[in-house]
């Protein structure tokens, strides 16, 4: 007979499913939780400074590795704090496992001191939450729990541990078997027949890549579809490095901030060949004007991504890679050369142009010098906001799970503890974290926990001292009036660094920029490098928010462009 | 139900089974509102001798009946979704219970 507490039995079954590091923090709910895991040799504990940190570090872990990533919190304001992170996994299909202490069971519903309905609260925010009522239950919600967070379309998964749970002890025969996904239902085989006919017929096929390509390890197969059948492929924010950027088929991201010559391509194409993604509104543009003249093919994990958005001409539901694989063998080897002709002509005459910049530093350059500093394979974590765009548009990904960014929820504070996560999952590998100072603030706490785990975290923080995006927007599309996006107090992040114990750089001295690069990539553990940018320079091509791709403002070619014919009347057959 | 009638309600009865434990009405009703789907009636009732529901549903079978029963289909605790005609007796019979 094993005998155990709630709490010692939620740490055993927690090393049984092999999870060694558990960020979080304690609080009075979870105490006894706490207790156990300080009993344990197999998990770590990282203390973050805030759950929502916390919630980050598990998701850098889940996105970093694939692998289901835990984190703890207490109740009320723990919980509470979790959700935003919680929140951000459900959009972007993360794994993860958040175990949140409660108070006593004999209090819930009484308003007792720290008590919320962490179960109500997180429902629309989960893939599914339990709320644990005995501890003989852990038994089969924990590894239920790591089945469901894993299966099919991944996901967080919530369990609320009432305190008197924690300490209730049980007894059991044996452990039960660690939770594991669930296998994928099996790829229709009529449905990967048509699909090849569909692209053997078609003229000018685009393959549409996300984060389900990603995240089922399809990218290999979806390059030797590309290459087998001539077929140029764009990539979401989360499909990003699915297959290499700068492959000589790749179209790089499309949508909202896409080069102009990606989003002409979508626009031309008679097959969308879609695999991982959700025909997200920053992805898609205006979606009734999203390529137009195109068969859709949607492969999805997700039966109800399948005509939620667009509908497809053939839906497929099924795991994205063992859907590629299938049709591999079943696709024709082609050539297309009319079709890589227009697409080549295209990407000569409209391409990503550099950001302008009136400041001392090009956002571009600098996110390409940074690349070329670093091993081809490093890991990128980035906030969210201009410079988030600024690394998507010339960042040269190489490998899937290379990029880590909060691309559905798009949380401002994601970059610095996803970061953190992923240098604790792949420990000595610099990882590096491209900010921007509005990001930077609503986490920076964390830099505490980067110090005190002597992360190998490159904080690379652009600073225009404002939230350049939103200044961006008011600038094109508000009659330019300015409001609550620039930052009167100036903050002096060098100091701020250095109070928590982190190393910083400046690249605001023209001369030495190199230098001070080279300087702080090549130290071990955290460091912030501070680069001054000018508010003026905006993300460019922009979509307006609601138009269709077609209607890009800005990021274009003056030299070359008027030496190119129209190109909606050069298209191909 | 007669023509007349139909033609005003172009509706579709839903009958969920589910897990029976508190919290699966939340879950039900939260993806309702979260994915801003109409719900005209609802019933639930223990079955299978407790350790399974019965939630029977009145919703509109409009364009997004599909995505609808797709979402529900994917909750954790939904075992099975069927899809009955708007007439199917479950929700006539309580016509009675809810006049004013």
């Amino acid at each position: 007979m094993i005998q155990r507490t709630g709490a010692q039995t939620i740490v055993e079954l927690l090393e049984r499913q092999g999870v060694t590091i558990v960020p979080g923090i304690p609080g009075g709910a979870n105490l006894p939780l706490y207790d156990a895991l300080s009993r344990s040799k197999r998990i770590r504990h990282v203390l973050a400074r805030h759950e929502q940190g916390a919630g980050f570090m598990a998701q850098g872990m889940a996105r970093a590795t694939g692998e289901t990533s835990v984190c703890f919190a207490t109740s009320g304001p723990g919980a509470t704090n979790l959700i935003t992170a919680i929140a951000d996994a459900k959009l972007d299909s993360i794994p993860i496992v958040a175990i949140t202490g409660q108070v006593p069971g004999s209090l819930i519903g009484s308003d007792a001191f720290q008590e919320v309905d962490t179960y109500g609260m997180s429902i629309p925010v989960t893939k599914h939450n339990f709320l644990v009522r005995s501890a003989r239950e852990l038994l089969r919600v924990i590894p239920d729990a790591f089945r469901i967070a894993a299966s099919g379309r991944p996901g967080p998964v919530l369990i609320d541990v009432p305190k008197d749970v924690q300490t209730e002890v049980i007894e059991f025969e044996s452990w039960p078997e660690p939770g594991r996904a669930d296998p994928s239902p099996a790829v229709d085989a009529l449905d990967v027949a048509r699909a090849a006919d569909m692209i053997n017929e078609s003229q000018r096929p685009v393959l549409y890549i996300g984060g389900g390509a990603v995240c089922s390890g399809a990218g290999e197969a979806i390059r030797r579809l590309a290459e087998k059948a001539c077929i140029p492929t764009t990539m979401t924010l989360m499909g990003l490095g699915a297959i290499p950027v700068d492959h000589p088929l790749s179209l790089r991201m499309l949508g909202m901030h896409a080069a102009r010559y990606t989003n002409m391509a979508l626009e031309d194409c008679d097959l969308l060949i879609a695999a991982g993604v959700r025909f997200d509104d920053r992805a898609t543009g205006k979606v009734a004007e999203f390529c137009p003249t195109a068969k859709v093919i949607h492969v999805d994990i997700d039966p109800s991504e399948l005509d939620k958005i667009k509908s497809a001409h053939l839906g497929i539901e099924g795991d994205a890679r063992e859907a590629v694989e299938a049709l591999l063998p079943q696709v024709h080897k082609s050539g297309r050369t009319k079709w890589m002709d227009h697409v080549g002509r295209l990407k000569a005459a409209y391409p990503l142009v550099a950001a302008a910049s009136g400041g001392p530093l090009s956002p571009h350059r600098l996110v390409r010098t940074i690349s070329e500093l670093l091993k081809r394979d490093a890991c990128v974590a980035t906030d969210v906001g201009q410079h988030q765009m600024w690394v998507a548009q010339v960042y040269p990904f190489n490998r899937p799970r290379q990029l880590l960014t909060s691309g559905g929820l798009g949380t401002m504070g994601f970059g610095l503890p996803a970061a953190i996560g992923a240098a604790l999952a792949h420990p000595g590998d610099p990882v590096v974290c491209f900010t921007g100072d509005g990001s930077l603030l609503m986490n920076i706490q964390e830099l505490a926990t980067a110090a005190e785990e002597a992360s190998n975290v490159k904080v690379v923080l652009m600073n225009n001292n404002s939230l350049g995006l939103v200044h961006q927007q008011q600038n094109l599309f508000y009659g330019n009036r300015i409001f609550g996006s620039d930052y009167v107090c100036h903050v002096d992040f060098l100091k701020v660094a250095e109070g928590f114990g982190v190393p910083a750089f400046d690249m605001g001295q023209p001369d030495s920029q190199h230098s001070a690069l080279e300087q702080a990539l090549s130290l071990d553990g955290p460091c912030l490098i501070h680069a001054p940018i000018d508010v003026g320079t905006q993300v460019l091509p922009m979509v307006p928010p609601g138009a269709a791709n077609r209607d890009m403002i800005g990021g274009e070619n003056g030299h070359t462009h008027h030496s190119v014919p129209q190109h909606a009347a050069t298209v191909p057959a | 139900m007669n023509a007349i009638q139909k033609n005003r309600c172009q509706c579709a009865t839903l009958e969920l089974t589910v897990h029976n434990h508190p919290g699966v009405m939340s879950h039900v009703c939260g993806m309702f509102s979260r994915r801003a789907f109409n719900v005209e009636g609802i019933l639930c009732m223990p079955a299978n001798g407790g350790d399974r529901s019965s939630i029977w549903l009145k919703v509109r079978a409009n364009g997004r009946l599909e995505q609808m029963i797709k979402q529900l289909t994917k909750l954790e605790d939904v075992v099975e979704v069927c899809r009955h005609d708007a007439d199917h007796e479950v929700f006539l019979r309580l016509e009675d219970f809810f006049r004013v």
